[in-house]
């Protein structure tokens, strides 16, 4: 296989610290010795490729993937959609993006989800799907309630869903979550303070984006994701598609 | 002022959470049926060339605690050292796989096809290894680390040689408890903490 460089080092400026005590769990879950840090070698620059056959019609389609297409989820509808690009400004095609989340009511479908808020019977809460060759996709899903969480006395989730994404190798392998601009619950949230840099908390807060709203059916919000890119120089590899 | 680099940041992590199991492993979670097809259900698909081994272990906390709720994702190359996609590479192995930690017992258990070794850039050849990716609540970035072989070579591997302190190399080495069977804990915090990788 022809050489398209070595991962571009993860900046780990950008993400949270593994220790933050406000978030309690992450006090004994986080590692204190320093990460190991070398150049990436084809264990990281490799990974599954995933094809279109294993995503079914629906898989995107929160609203009615659960019922299988009887009947509509409760919940304000919405559109969320973004491109998936890496460092280089390059889009991912063929990315995996799954997502999972709550209810209109703040509830997962989840056995140790024990929230007052009822489970809607045509809600999962999850969906996948596989990014165009312009790194493009979309869910159509209910906004997710807010929800109580037991941390300190009285802290609420913002909003949110939450995101995995396989890019094309191992090593840009990436969880997150997309946030909804104007949640005032976010700025109290200790999960979303352990991104330690306010800029980079926002890009994890999704506008609204009317563009793509479709009247009288749903709004939409904008969610772009960015994957660690590859170093390509002419020095130590073949420049590929540059 | 100078040009303006053309470079975007990463997306910063966020914890994968409590919840994850329902998104990445629905039927594990109790959730059957939301796919027509789950992702990462096996690391082979069919008879391989190779020998077949099993791997267990658990997640440990800063206080010795098992973890109940963590999910692990493994990637690796075939017996002959071919990753998936590479020309020759066994067309049984998928090389990736999902598990998750037994929500009672805490233990994980991976059945694959042992890896062979390969030849990186800079013709380095790495021992036989599994990398290994675990998210859980508490857990903000995803840790990676590696699954070696106590019955392998390990002698010259690029990424076990940097490892200064090297009573810290036997936290990524599986220990051999029967033929074809091996054990592989991990500590994310505390005595014998396992080596993280940046890479």
């Amino acid at each position: 296989m022809s050489d398209l460089g070595p991962l571009i080092p993860r900046n780990r400026a950008v993400h949270p610290a593994p220790y933050a005590e406000d978030y309690k769990t992450s006090v004994t879950r986080s590692p204190n010795l320093p990460l190991l840090s070398m150049e990436s070698t084809p264990s990281e620059e490799t990974g599954p490729v995933f094809g279109a056959e294993l995503i079914g019609e629906l898989d995107n389609n929160l609203i009615l993937n659960w019922s299988k297409g009887l009947a509509p989820a409760v919940g304000e509808r919405i559109l969320v959609h973004g491109r998936v690009l890496d460092e280089n400004c390059r889009p991912v095609p063929n990315a995996l993006i799954e997502i999972w989340q709550a209810n209109a009511g703040g509830r997962y479908r989840h056995v140790k989800d024990t929230y007052f808020a009822p489970l809607d019977p045509n809600f999962g809460g999850c969906g996948r799907t596989l990014t165009d060759e312009s790194g493009y996709y979309e869910f159509l899903t209910i906004r997710p309630g807010a929800y109580p969480w037991p941390n300190r006395a009285n802290d609420w989730r913002p909003m949110h869903i939450h995101f995995s994404i396989y890019g094309q190798s191992f090593g840009q392998r990436l969880v997150t979550q997309m946030y909804f601009e104007g949640d005032p619950l976010i700025a109290h949230c200790p999960i979303a303070a352990t991104v330690r840099d306010r800029s980079h908390l926002d890009r994890l807060v999704a506008p609204l984006d009317l563009s793509k709203s479709r009247p009288l059916d749903f709004l939409a919000y904008k969610f772009d994701i960015v994957l660690r890119g590859r170093r390509q120089t002419m020095f130590e590899n073949k420049l590929e598609g540059m | 002022m100078v040009q303006k680099l053309t470079t975007l940041a990463e997306t910063p992590s966020q914890t994968a959470g409590p919840y994850v199991h329902i998104g990445l492993m629905p039927t594990y979670a109790g959730n059957a049926g939301s796919f027509p097809q789950e992702i990462g259900a096996s690391p082979v698909t069919g008879k391989v060339n190779g020998q077949m081994i099993d791997i267990v272990g658990s997640v440990f906390d800063g206080t010795g605690w098992v973890l109940r709720d963590a999910l692990i994702e493994s990637w690796q190359c075939d017996g002959g050292g071919r990753f998936p996609g590479e020309e020759g590479a066994d067309p049984n192995v998928s090389g990736h796989c999902r598990f998750a930690v037994d929500e009672a017992t805490g233990e994980f258990r991976l059945t694959t096809v042992k890896p062979g070794s390969y030849v990186g850039r800079g013709g380095v050849r790495s021992a036989p290894h599994i990398s290994l990716w675990i998210v859980a609540r508490g857990i903000n970035t995803g840790l990676n680390t590696r699954i070696y072989f106590e019955d392998e070579d390990n002698s010259g591997d690029p990424l076990l040689s940097r490892i200064e302190q090297r009573t810290r190399v036997e936290t990524l080495i599986a220990k051999k408890v029967a033929d074809g069977k091996y054990r592989f804990d991990i500590r994310l915090q505390g005595d014998h903490e396992t080596v993280f990788l940046d890479l």
